[in-house]
């Protein structure tokens, strides 16, 4: 009797590895995804799955190892042959371009001949089919700057579909997603896998795993390190996997006892060149020793609150009173000063404004706090001042390699944020601004610098906490606002607060 | 498939990659030479040493690299404030402009030693001025510098030409020149200054300048690396959304870094017109401000590596100089044509032998 | 009537004869720019194609021959800054302006050591030049109405095909075009390529279409202008062309005025006239066009981690 041979797996990677300088990205990774399956990668920020999946699209080549579709082997030198083969990505970053239209951005390299007319027309129509099979609807002629993020992203997958693909690769969907428009991106991809698509899910959220994948692969520091049924397993089997050890996803913080009020924003709001309101009519307290957080997907203000607060950006209008001095419009602050009145501030995006990458470790701790004693005298900087403070903070936060001399680029994401987070903290500010604290940080250091954010909050510092991340919000914050479309759309006691209700106040559904 | 630009040893970054991109300029320019019918090795002798053979030339050497180290410092200022000053032509040429002006006022009124400083702070002051109208223009504006210095030349010198011919003239000359300074406007030439302590050299358009050239790499050295505003300009340079956080006005940084820009390319007016031919003549700024883009670039931008870069230029416009006097089928625009393919190698190029020195060093290290 | 009928002739005629030049090089540079390599180096690349140009059609006799010369000259500096911007990553606007400065030392060098005339090439005859096909005193040689026809042909294609679809796209964001598996390269060299095109024909016009051979530094700057032609038009082909007809009247003006005496100013100085189109381009640059928005991936490397 013949024995069957088992069906081939839509994708097949044996022994993939990658490094990128001394960087080993992925270290001899093997796994299988059988056809009209929804399957999960997941691990941290850094353990290779993001690098995994470019390979496999052709983005990067691996030094070693063999990629099979369909049970064949095929040599994967770029995009264009992983499109030839049916595999489609959806990137974290959209790869949309902003001032063309819906339809010009899916016709971009199947043009369907030399004459645009043509394509775009065929493109018209099969557009109208996807939708209608999918459930995927759009207009045509949007252009993409105009569209929300659910609605780009749903391009980005229709134009993945339109090259015929049947290998659907998503990298952190979700990342720009309320809960609401995930369950709906979630639906999706049941529709997908209804009809025969492959699906590989990229993700850090454990709960999507749960929720929408049928198996999932665990990938710590470029390795596989375990593979399982997704009913098989749950959230804290999972993350122990990830990090190697049992995690403590709740913190320990006692009940906060505030003080005086050490900033009010009142009816603040802030209109852009365009007419566009970014903010509208926000109204904050902050008060001596407590944390309070603010919730809400991206893109709904909290970039732009966080910049008024620390005088980056001048409100349009409404008054913001820190530590007893009153701004607004007319009489804007500026960072410098909101510094001097012992305004502190971590911003979102580290490497674009928070330290300077070419600068030594010790330059970028002195960051906004250049002038003047105790790192100026007589008008010129003082040098071992400066390396003996970059010492101490790095010797006090823990931050690795201990090298003040060392580039800051040279760090990895924890340690430059930690380096950040030091270098505020260290002035004993009263009031401490703080974006996307642990983004792109590894677990090790999200449980530090959430210690030392508790730790500023029990010391009588008013911190603001804005994040993405519900988890963090949740476990950090005394008290929860929720931002959508510029708007404080609630406030939320957090031991009564639902992930449910929040996802809803955050897609701006429900007015608390 | 590109690999991931690894950097080098730091010696060979700084020491070996900028001889390698000079060495291959001059591979191109000996295959030039060599088209025009002329011997390279014959044109590389002749050019060494009609740079540094005798002590004149070494003088004429020395006076060069006095103009290059101050447009290569004008540049590099710019460069770490992130912009692109490519209007060091016209900042000199007005420069020279505000000393002269200073001196043809004043200089049957005061001595030497008050009004050769108040000439040197006035070419300052106009070269500062020269740079602010397009550094106003990119700060408020959003209009790039690069076009906006490239029109400043352009209107600096129709400018010159008509102030010249029709103002400062001086009177009965036929050619377009301002009359002669009186002494107490003169700098000293080197020669002269060195006789009065004892040392004799050859006479040469070397003159005290050159001094004013030092103090101002130094200048520049502390006031990048050892001052709050230094650190505020590079912070700029480097990441403008880090400088905003922290608390610096990009507006005024872009117009603090593009005056003293000006202001150190003005200095090229202090050298010709003071130092040299001691009355404002037309077109003394030459290609300097052109050329100090190539000297900023091959000396990393950083003061040590201008000097040294200005010594070199100095040395190929000198020796460029002789070379065409001795080769009459080799024009003095051959010094041009070396000026664009250093500028392309350290500039545009740089990266190019980077392959071949990993996979020496690394063959080395083995 | 008559005579204010024959000036505005002229004026027409004059102004289409100076802005021929800015129009080929405006269009050239704006395939370039779409692209989003950035081109300083569009004065060099005339210069070159210019001297070339000249040159050999006073060697072989052949205006034509002159025009195939100019192309091949500018096509070589194009692919030397293409070579530096997009295979080595380096700084774009640098490449430009070495090649400017390579291209105004080089001609000057090579000119000398072939015709000895101190950088001129020696002048040239009937049937070495481009010659006025229609209009026998007006200058309308092919080269002008090649640089009409190029408006609306760089605007044919850069809006109505495949290339020029993927051109746009990949001045704005090449990571998509990456993923979308076209090569970044390749559609950059091809922009590289038109723009050395379209500037060797401005070239090949000055020195045996406008004026009868080479002298030193003829471009005077008329690259630079063109680039700034382009960021008027808001890097669109009809406005671009727009503002290389108003520089082109500008300057035939200039000549018109020359000692003529203007009411309640007196007589106008000629290099104010000769620096008007750099001050009105410092002028519109600061004033009204303001932030007019570039492809956003211009002046930036395309670098892949492979």
């Amino acid at each position: 009797m013949q024995a069957l041979t088992p069906a081939a797996a839509a994708i097949e990677l044996r022994g993939i590895d990658k490094s990128f300088g001394v960087v080993h990205a992925v270290r001899g990774v093997s796994l299988r995804i059988e056809a009209g399956t929804i399957t999960g990668i997941v691990g941290e920020n850094g353990a290779g799955k993001s690098t995994l999946m470019s390979i496999l699209y052709g983005l990067y080549r691996a030094d070693a190892g063999e990629i099979w579709v369909d049970g064949q082997p095929v040599e994967m030198t770029s995009p264009r042959d992983a499109i030839a083969y049916g595999i489609g990505m959806v990137h974290q970053h959209f790869m949309l371009i902003d001032t063309f239209t819906v339809l010009e951005n899916m016709v971009l390299g199947a043009e369907g001949g030399l004459m645009l007319a043509g394509g775009l027309a065929a493109a018209r129509a099969e557009l109208v089919r996807l939708g209608r099979d999918y459930g995927l609807t759009i207009d045509p002629d949007a252009r993409v700057a105009d569209l929300s993020v659910g609605e780009q992203q749903r391009v980005e997958i229709l134009k993945v579909l339109f090259r015929g693909a049947r290998t659907l690769i998503l990298d952190e969907p979700s990342a720009v997603l309320t809960p609401q428009e995930t369950d709906r991106l979630f639906r999706i991809l049941q529709t997908l896998k209804a009809r025969g698509v492959t699906v590989v899910l990229i993700t850090h959220k454990l709960r999507e795993i749960m929720a929408a994948t049928d198996r999932v692969y665990v990938m710590r520091q470029g390795q596989i390190v375990a593979e399982r049924r997704t009913i098989d397993t749950g959230t804290e089997d999972l993350a122990e996997l990830m990090v190697g050890r049992k995690v403590r996803l709740d913190l320990d913080k006692s009940p906060s006892r505030h003080g005086e009020i050490l900033l009010q924003a009142e009816h603040l709001s802030l209109i852009d060149g365009r007419g566009v309101r970014l903010l509208d009519d926000i109204g904050i307290e902050l008060r001596a020793g407590e944390i309070v957080g603010i919730a809400g997907v991206t893109g709904n203000g909290q970039s732009e609150l966080l910049q008024v607060l620390a005088g980056i950006r001048p409100p349009s209008g409404g008054r913001l009173t820190v530590c007893g001095h009153a701004l607004d419009a007319r009489h804007p602050g500026n960072p410098a000063e909101m510094r001097t009145l012992g305004l502190a501030h971590v911003p979102e995006d580290r490497l674009r404004q928070g330290l300077v990458a070419a600068f030594e470790a010790s330059e970028t701790s002195i960051l906004g706090y250049q002038d003047g004693p105790p790192f100026t005298r007589n008008y010129l900087l003082d040098g071992p001042a400066v390396g003996a403070h970059c010492a101490r903070l790095m010797e006090r936060f823990d931050v690795r390699p201990r090298s003040p001399s060392l580039r800051s680029s040279s760090f990895s994401g924890g340690n430059q944020q930690k380096l950040v987070l030091a270098r505020e903290i260290a002035r004993q500010p009263k009031v401490l601004l703080v974006g996307q604290p642990t983004r792109g940080v590894d677990i090790g250091a999200i449980e530090f610098i959430h210690r030392e954010l508790v730790k500023a909050r029990d010391a009588g510092c008013a911190v603001l906490v804005v994040s993405v991340e519900l988890d963090e919000i949740l476990s950090l914050a005394d008290r929860i606002l929720v931002m959508f479309a510029g708007r404080i759309v609630g406030e939320v006691a957090p031991d009564r607060a639902d992930e449910r209700r929040l996802g809803l106040m955050m897609a701006g559904a429900d007015a608390a | 498939m590109r690999a991931p630009r690894r950097p080098l040893p730091t010696w060979a970054e700084i020491v070996l990659l900028p001889l390698v991109n000079i060495a291959l300029a001059f591979l191109v320019v000996g295959v030039i030479v060599a088209i025009i019918g002329v011997d390279p090795f014959h044109a590389l002798r002749l050019l060494v040493v009609g740079a540094i053979g005798s002590s004149e030339s070494t003088g004429y050497t020395l006076y060069y690299a006095t103009n290059f180290a101050f447009t290569g410092l004008a540049v590099a200022v710019a460069f770490h404030a992130g912009l692109f000053n490519i209007g060091g032509e016209g900042q000199a040429y007005i420069g020279g402009l505000g000393c002269g002006l200073a001196i043809l006022a004043l200089d049957g009124w005061l001595p030497g030693w008050l009004l050769i400083p108040l000439a040197i702070a006035a070419s300052a002051l106009f070269g500062a001025a020269w740079a602010a109208v397009p550094a106003w223009a990119q700060a408020w504006r959003g209009s790039h510098i690069v076009i906006t210095t490239i029109m400043f030349n352009f209107v600096a010198s129709a400018l010159m030409v008509y102030l010249m011919v029709n103002v400062l003239i001086a009177p009965g000359s036929m050619t377009p020149q301002s009359r002669t300074f009186a002494p107490s406007g003169r700098i000293p030439a080197m020669h002269d200054a060195l006789a009065a302590i004892g040392i004799t050299v050859a006479p040469s358009a070397l003159n005290l300048t050159i001094v004013l050239a030092v103090l101002c790499c130094v200048g520049v050295w502390v006031f990048l690396w050892h001052t709050p505003w230094g650190y505020a300009l590079r912070t700029m340079g480097h990441n403008p959304e880090a400088a905003i956080y922290a608390g610096t006005n990009p507006r005024r940084m872009t117009m603090l870094a593009m005056c003293l820009s000006g202001a150190l390319a003005g200095f090229v007016g202090v050298n010709e017109l003071m130092g040299v031919h001691h009355r404002i003549v037309l077109d003394f700024p030459a290609g300097y401000g052109f050329a100090g883009i190539a000297v900023a670039l091959m000396g990393r931008s950083h003061p040590l590596g201008i000097a040294l870069a200005a010594l070199l230029f100095g040395a190929l416009q000198q020796g460029g100089t002789e070379l065409a006097f001795e080769i009459p089928s080799i024009t003095r625009e051959m010094v041009v044509v070396i000026q664009g393919l250093v500028i392309l190698f350290s500039g545009a190029l740089a990266h190019l032998p980077r392959p071949w020195l990993q996979l020496l060093l690394a063959r080395r290290a083995s | 009537m008559d005579e204010a009928f024959s000036f505005v002739l002229l004026m027409l005629a004059s102004t289409l004869r100076v802005a021929t030049p800015l129009v080929l090089c405006a269009m050239g540079g704006l395939f370039s720019e779409k692209s989003g390599i950035v081109d300083v180096g569009l004065e060099g690349k005339m210069l070159m194609a210019a001297f070339f140009a000249a040159a050999t059609a006073s060697v072989t006799g052949s205006a034509w021959a002159g025009v195939a010369a100019a192309i091949l000259a500018a096509e070589a500096l194009a692919l030397l800054h293409g070579l530096a911007c997009i295979t080595y990553r380096g700084n774009q606007v640098v490449s430009g302006v070495a090649i400017n400065i390579l291209a105004a030392g080089l001609t000057v060098v090579l000119g000398t050591a072939w015709f000895a005339r101190g950088g001129q090439t020696p002048p040239l005859l009937e049937g070495q030049r481009l010659m006025p096909l229609f209009l026998p005193r007006a200058g309308d040689n092919v080269l002008v109405y090649v640089a009409l026809l190029s408006v609306p042909l760089t605007w044919w294609i850069i809006a109505r095909t495949r290339f020029g679809l993927r051109l746009r796209a990949v001045g704005e964001m090449p990571l998509a075009v990456d993923a979308a598996g076209l090569s970044v390269a390749w559609l950059r060299y091809r922009a590289v390529l038109l723009c050395g095109l379209l500037a060797g024909l401005a070239g090949a016009y000055l020195s045996i279409g406008q004026n009868a051979g080479f002298s030193r530094d003829m471009t005077a700057g008329q690259g630079f202008i063109a680039l700034a032609a382009i960021i008027f038009g808001k890097w669109r082909p009809l406005p671009a062309f727009a503002a290389c007809l108003i520089f082109g009247l500008l300057d035939a003006m200039a000549i018109r005025l020359q000692g003529v005496r203007v009411p309640g100013v007196g007589e106008v100085p000629v290099q104010l006239i000769q620096a008007m189109p750099y001050l009105l381009t410092m002028f519109l640059l600061a004033g009204f066009i303001g932030r007019a928005v570039a492809p956003k991936a211009a002046g930036v490397p395309y670098e892949k981690e492979h």
